[in-house]
């Protein structure tokens, strides 16, 4: 299973629904997301790929979108 | 070793509901219950200031503990919306109760201050004495009653609340309290000067849905307090659905996580003790066992108390 796989598989896990978003789509503006769920995405996110998201990094802009969340995520390993 | 000796609070007449604030603001009244929890909020009179609701509080408190100003040796306030620079608004709440000549310090902490006075309080009544700790906040002078300014707009309320602290056996007994700030996010949660509140309320919440059930974690492990022990926390009135989102994390049932902010609003750093102070009225006068206390915000500060 490829990272962007993995990832759209904890959005939906998140999201509590089957949701298909672009690439490029806003998680927030599409209202996929809100801050609430985003804090749950960052810690399946820690637990999926095994990496440790410090509170600095807690900012929308990060993970706006599946391809920000799959940079994150490859910057971190 | 210190004790709480009990709570005050004082909100102004006036309710404005979620109708009226989304006619001045454009925001749609389910709405804004639907994203905070938030019904109703009190706003100040045009006469009254964060001093005069700062007093009300406090002779409430000293009212409820059955103490007279005099017995005070210490007071602490925290408020975000002083009307000015200096002088803060302690020394004037010290002399609305006439104890002119007490020391009166001013902790200009928004929504995490209340929790940092009662800290210092207890490590401070041992020399001081009786610490009155006091927060006042009047938040309507400080949002855009606009359609730009409606996303904060719609959470804050006025009041105050107050608690006193002392060095004789109380209701309850401090036992550890952590503390915590971080300049990293000072910008996402600021009032600059003759200015409306500017918050990035996305990355606000993320950071405290993160930091508070931290905090609050950290605390009962040092002290060894089983989370489902806990009889109640007190936290921060920010936002409905952070509270139950916050005990939900910590794993203690959500309801023992005290709310009033349906009621309220955010009143900022008032909104702990005003909550403490309605929790304590329905306890009957017997203190359950461990209580946390809790806040976070603007700075960022943010931390967690333990009282049994």
């Amino acid at each position: 299973m490829n990272d962007q796989t993995r990832i759209l598989a904890i959005l939906r896990q998140v999201a509590g629904k089957p949701i298909e978003p672009s690439p490029e789509d806003s998680l927030f503006e599409s209202g996929l997301l809100d801050s609430f769920t985003l804090t749950d995405l960052v810690g399946a996110l820690e637990g999926e790929f095994g990496i440790r998201i410090p509170d600095s990094d807690l900012t929308p802009r990060k993970f706006d979108s599946m391809a920000r969340i799959e940079a994150y995520v490859a910057s971190k390993r | 070793m210190a004790w709480l000796r009990g709570f005050g609070s004082y909100l102004p007449d006036r309710i404005v509901s979620n109708v009226e604030i989304g006619s001045m603001t454009g925001a749609d009244p389910a709405w804004i219950l639907q994203v905070s929890g938030i019904e109703q909020r009190r706003f100040a009179g045009t006469g009254e200031t964060v001093v005069s609701l700062g007093a009300r509080a406090a002779q409430d408190c000293l009212a409820a503990c059955g103490a007279g100003a005099s017995e005070v040796g210490l007071i602490l306030m925290s408020s975000g919306t002083a009307e000015r620079r200096f002088p803060g608004p302690a020394s004037a709440v010290g002399m609305e109760l006439g104890i002119a000549g007490i020391p009166a310090i001013d902790l200009p902490l928004a929504s995490a201050g209340s929790l940092f006075g009662l800290t210092l309080a207890a490590q401070l009544a041992g020399a001081y004495g009786n610490v009155l700790v006091i927060a006042s906040e009047i938040m309507s002078r400080a949002i855009s009653l606009t359609v730009e300014g409606r996303e904060t707009a719609i959470l804050f309320g006025d009041g105050a609340g107050a608690c006193l602290v002392g060095a004789e056996p109380g209701i309850a007994q401090f036992v550890d309290a952590v503390l915590h700030s971080d300049g990293e996010f000072a910008e996402v949660l600021r009032l600059e000067h003759d200015g409306s509140i500017h918050m990035d309320g996305k990355t606000v919440i993320m950071q405290a849905a993160r930091k508070l059930p931290r905090a609050i974690t950290e605390l009962l492990e040092r002290n060894r307090q089983a989370a489902s022990e806990v009889e109640a926390i007190l936290l921060h009135q920010a936002n409905l659905n952070l509270l139950t989102r916050v005990a939900q994390s910590v794993k203690v049932p959500e309801n023992r996580c005290y709310s009033n902010v349906a009621r309220y609003g955010n009143t900022s750093s008032a909104s702990m003790l005003i909550a403490a102070d309605e929790w304590w009225r329905e306890q009957a006068g017997k203190w359950p066992g461990p209580v946390v206390f809790a806040a976070f915000g603007a700075g960022l500060n943010w931390g967690a108390m333990l009282v049994r």
